[in-house]
């Protein structure tokens, strides 16, 4: 299952990725368009650390054994067989906040108007995720981590 | 007593709630067809008890309440809905049911879960819009009280999470709610003062009323139906519902004068076995090793209760998984204040460092419990992203002695961890740190 | 902090910010190592601080919406074909700061290219052209010593080589990476070259930095550099190298030493070139063991000994006045390969009048000292690797025409990292990871698509190479070196055409 593979020492702290992520879950799709419209209304999957010159992007590592699966209470959490995505049912969840408690890489946000949880959905459809797609120093791959 | 030997289920699960489908899924991860067979009470599917809150605030329609059907679809699986099972003939392994049928088994999963608590003899009691909040039926049958009596106003007794979840759906409702608590403050369990001060002025926010120190002495009638309800510090108030949150108790009365354990709950050892070979218990029925204490006890949460099914479902499909320990840990939204808490939130006695941060206004607070440089308590509210790597780092007992100090910061994050622990939490799980 | 404002030095460049497009996400901001780019969080808008802009477009590059341009001076002279804006402003700057023109990278002044002035041949009818795609093209190399002559043993079958052959390198292709040292360009440039040359099949040069201990894996594809300063120069690095160079000059700035500024001489500069933390790293001009070519010849064999003469022994000069009779000389005092680095050669710092003012064109360098090579009958003593300035393979092929066995890139190679050429290597601060030091910035460059993109260049490069070489019928690099009857001039003086040994087009 190809998952994003996350490689600290080449992250450039740009944070391209957060706003491509923001722009590929948008209506318009238009990155202008986005920004001054539809900014307040989106939440970034991935989110970049920063600390002195160490800094790498984060985000849901779409886990075999997910605990936020395991502590969601409406099934909303569920595991999509096709991409291997664990993905948020937005319709199912009612903003219980259990995922993020149980979340050990804190992936999860709560979501634009705290109404329900946010997080990667690993660009569902789509060859590749954005996030990779527009890293400029490919400090974010997609690619199966056994290979590695 | 000849044909359940041959029909003698391999697996049989009483209860049909998390700690059932932990074990489903925990059977199925070994064991692809062999026969489950569910015996559930209630006339229901499966589904999560706390979204029964979310029903009765219009939060969520009933399509949304059972348990990811999908999910159940594929397995061999006998469902016996509205079935009670009354007693375990744990030599003959069979369970009798309350209509008369022996279900033979070789493993038994009891996931009973927990039974409300009642006063037993409160005056008025009997009246007509008196109820428990545990189980979709009671969400059905208080909506449906609420629509036909023009329920203007409540009173919930018991100031804990179901309760505040009850309140929060009946404001949503705009019922008039007011929460009588025994205890000084709400929420006393999870939360501290100060947390509970917050939780407090948010449900004020919302539209509620809360009482603290006191509780229910009387129920008040008029005409068999309720008119209000007086409460132990001599004030009255008026209502046309009360509802019972008082807590829950492990629901073990299946197992009594068996050769099962039991101590509050059903005792379990970290395989989930009970006392007994064969027989496993899990969820709030079960008493298992709490991480922090190493004692056992009864945590009624339901990612616990999940977790608890699915090492037992895999230890009786022929495994040998082991409970890590569970943590105290709830995740709750009051009136739209979200709130985290997890292990030790008010600890007793020497040897425990506490850091907090508090901004009122915003609300923003947060709180780190810690003994010999190790996290053992955490309280969000307001601002609870990222919280789950505190939880871990709970669970994992790492030594925070390097990075204390950024804790409580807005910053904190992955980064701020050891890399050893940050290496060890996310390999291979697809980060090269 | 205040300080006193120097007013004659206006900014180089204007920063143009499209308030349609820009959308403050402020990657400039987070980008820019000159701090031009700033948010400003009460007006809610990005400013750009043209002053401080060097020119490398790093925001330009990554900007999302192409919000930002970056354009050239603003303020426009009245022109002066005398006094071009260049002149002025350094006047300006040396008026104002009292000190020595320091700048990057290579001459960039407006004399004649002469690579431009030589055109190739190709087929038309007779020795028909050769399809690359088709044919089998020779572009292998060997650098070294050739013998006088070659006996065979004339009683085994297969025959076999009597001659006792001088130890040679082979380069699958002609291009080799000039040397950049680690400490003008940072460590992830320095893998992505020694990555890149392993991986075609070429060599990469250590310059005078000294060789990273975890470079040393790579040391089979690595020329080492013996310099004036002699930095991390001992026994093991000597043994380590596939060859070894001793470096007298580059093109860049002959005559002076190599110089890194304090600000890049971080700890693990520090380790590798055996100096203090932060003191400038300043090579000496000469070597002060080598007053004289009999001097020359001992440090020779003082390496070859060392390394037990297994391995050749390069010399670099800069492209010189009399370049061919220094060059003579040191074929006689023993060099297997000389590399002469022609004035349009890169560097981390020079003074600008040096850089800019002093050498030859490597054009003329190189027709003269293998003419003179040839002419002495030594010619096969020694390999002649070309240097200074080539942008594109037909450059490469131009050169090989005129007689070099080989070419060195470097600006090209860096180009293909990234490289923006705004000639501020030497402050540190390279945006592109390249040429510093600073961990924020040597991020940037990710060594695997550093590899990934000099691979391609040389791969592209060799191609191109190949597709000349059909179409002028040739099928074997050997056939194309030093025959310059494939070049003809154009608009070149007679003289001009006698030294370079070529003729015109039309003759």
């Amino acid at each position: 299952m190809k998952r994003v593979i996350i490689k600290e020492e080449f992250c450039i702290g740009c944070r391209l990725c957060e706003i491509n992520c923001l722009v590929q879950h948008s209506k318009s799709k238009k990155i202008i368009k986005v920004f001054r419209n539809e900014r307040d209304s989106l939440v970034s999957g991935v989110q970049v650390e920063q600390s002195g010159y160490v800094s790498f992007a984060i985000q849901c590592r779409h886990c075999e054994d997910a605990p936020c699966m395991e502590a969601c209470m409406t099934g909303a959490m569920h595991w999509d067989a096709e991409t291997g995505a664990v993905l948020c049912e937005q319709d199912r969840c009612v903003g219980c906040w259990m995922c993020i408690m149980v979340c050990p890489v804190g992936a999860i946000n709560t979501g634009p108007n705290r109404a329900v949880a946010s997080k990667c959905d690993l660009c569902y459809g789509a060859e590749m995720p954005a996030c990779v797609a527009n890293c400029p120093n490919e400090a974010l791959i997609y690619g199966e981590y056994d290979e590695e | 007593m000849g044909n359940t030997m041959k029909n003698r289920s391999p697996y049989l699960i009483i209860g049909n709630s998390a700690a059932a489908m932990g074990g489903v899924a925990g059977i199925r991860g070994r064991d692809a067809d062999g026969l489950i067979t569910i015996v559930n009470r209630e006339q229901r599917g499966a589904y999560y008890r706390p979204l029964i809150s979310y029903l009765l605030g219009g939060k969520v329609d009933e399509g949304k309440m059972p348990y990811r059907p999908s999910a159940m679809g594929e397995s061999n699986l006998r469902l016996l809905q509205g079935v009670e099972a009354r007693r375990i003939d744990v030599g003959g392994r069979i369970v009798e049911t309350a209509d008369g049928q022996s279900l033979g088994f070789e493993n038994l999963l009891v996931a009973t879960g927990g039974r409300p608590i009642v006063p037993k003899d409160l005056p008025g009691r009997e009246a007509e819009g008196v109820f428990t909040f545990t189980t979709w039926d009671d969400a059905e049958k208080v909506r449906d009280f609420i629509e036909e009596n023009e329920v203007k106003e409540a009173v919930v007794v018991g100031g804990g999470l179901i309760g505040l979840k009850c309140v929060e759906a009946l404001t949503a409702l705009r019922i008039k709610t007011t929460i009588a608590e025994l205890a000084e403050r709400i929420l006393s369990t999870a939360f501290d003062e100060t947390a509970s001060q917050l939780a407090l002025n948010s449900l004020k926010k919302g539209g509620a009323e809360v009482r603290c120190s006191t509780t229910a002495s009387r129920i008040l009638t008029k005409e068999g139906k309720v008119a209000g309800v007086a409460l132990t510090d001599g004030t009255e108030v008026s209502c046309s519902l009360v509802v019972f949150t008082i807590g829950v108790a492990p629901e073990k009365s299946i197992v009594e004068g068996t050769a099962i354990r039991t101590d509050r709950g059903i005792l379990v050892d970290s395989s989930m076995r009970t006392s007994v070979e064969g027989i496993y218990a899990a969820g709030d029925v079960a008493q298992a090793e709490d991480l922090l204490s190493g004692e056992k006890r009864c945590i009624a949460i339901l990612p616990l209760a999940y977790r608890q099914g699915f090492i037992a479902g895999s230890n009786m499909a022929g495994g040998e998984a082991k409970y890590e320990g569970g943590l105290v840990m709830n995740a709750v939204d009051v009136c739209d204040l979200p709130t985290i808490s997890v292990g030790m939130t008010s600890p007793q006695g020497e040897g425990y460092e506490v850091l907090s941060v508090l901004d009122e206004k915003a609300p923003v607070y947060k709180k780190i419990v810690l003994k010999d440089d190790r996290i053992v308590g955490a309280i969000f509210v307001g601002q609870i992203d990222r919280a789950g790597i505190i939880t871990g780092l709970i669970k994992k007992r790492i030594s925070v002695s390097g990075f204390k100090s950024l804790l409580l910061t807005d910053a904190f994050g992955l980064l701020s961890l050891p890399a050893e622990y940050r290496k060890h939490l996310v390999s291979g799980m697809g980060t090269e740190v | 902090m205040l300080k006193a404002r120097q007013w004659l030095v206006q900014p180089d460049f204007l920063v143009r910010r499209d308030p349609d497009k820009c959308i403050q996400c402020q990657v400039c901001v987070r980008q820019c190592s000159n701090d031009v780019h700033e948010y400003d969080a009460e007006e809610e808008v990005v400013i750009s601080n043209s002053a401080e802009c060097v020119g490398c477009h790093r925001c330009a590059t990554l900007c999302p919406t192409n919000a930002i341009s970056i354009e050239q001076a603003p303020l426009e002279f009245r022109p002066n074909a005398n006094w071009d804006g260049n002149m002025i402003r350094n006047a300006y700057k040396q008026a104002e700061s009292g000190g020595v023109l320091l700048s990057g990278m290579g001459n960039d002044r407006p004399y004649p290219i002469y690579w431009d002035h030589m055109l190739l041949n190709a087929s038309q009818v007779t020795n028909p052209s050769i399809d690359p795609l088709r044919e089998p093209m020779e572009l292998l190399t060997h650098l070294g010593c050739k013998p006088d002559r070659v006996e065979l043993s004339p009683a085994s079958n297969p025959a076999k080589l009597a001659t006792r052959l001088e130890p040679q390198l082979e380069l699958e292709t002609p291009i080799m990476f000039s040397a950049m040292s680690y400490g003008s360009i940072s460590y992830h440039a320095c893998l992505s070259l020694a990555q890149a040359a392993r991986e075609a099949g070429t060599f990469a040069n250590s310059g005078e930095g000294g060789l990273h201990k975890d470079l040393r894996a790579f040391a089979d594809n690595m020329i080492l550099q013996v310099a004036s300063g002699r930095f991390g120069v001992d026994v093991d690095y000597l043994n380590a190298a596939a060859a070894l160079e001793i470096k007298i000059g580059q093109g860049a700035k002959p005559g002076i030493g190599g110089h890194l500024p304090g600000e890049k001489v971080d700890a693990s500069i520090s380790a590798t070139r055996m100096i203090p933390q932060g003191t400038d790293a300043l090579s000496p001009a000469p070597h002060h063991d080598i007053y004289s070519i009999e001097d020359l010849r001992q440090l020779i064999y003082a390496l070859k000994e060392a390394t037990r003469y297994s391995k050749p022994v390069f010399v670099k000069i800069a492209a010189v006045h009399n370049v061919a009779a220094i060059a003579s000389g040191m074929v006689r005092a023993g060099a297997e390969v000389v590399v002469i680095d022609g004035f349009r050669g890169g560097t981390g710092a020079a003074p600008t009048m040096i850089r800019d003012n002093v050498g030859i064109p490597i054009e003329f360098a190189l027709a003269a000292v293998d003419s003179r090579l040839r002419q002495e009958g030594i010619r096969n003593r020694a390999s002649v690797v070309a240097a200074g300035g080539f942008r594109c393979s037909a450059d490469v092929v131009k050169a090989i025409a005129l007689g070099a066995d080989a070419v060195n890139i470097g600006t090209a190679a860096l180009v293909a990292m990234g490289c923006h050429l705004c000639q501020k290597c030497y402050t540190g601060k390279c945006n592109w990871g390249i040429a510093t030091q600073d961990p924020i910035l040597t991020k940037r460059l990710n060594p695997n698509i550093g590899t990934r993109r000099l691979v391609n260049l040389l791969r592209a490069w060799s191609l191109e190479i190949k597709e000349m070489m059909g179409g002028m019928g040739i099928n074997a690099i050997e056939s194309l070196r030093g025959n310059r009857d494939h070049l003809r001039g154009i608009n070149l003086t007679g003289r001009e055409l006698a030294i370079l040994d070529i003729k015109a087009a039309g003759e």
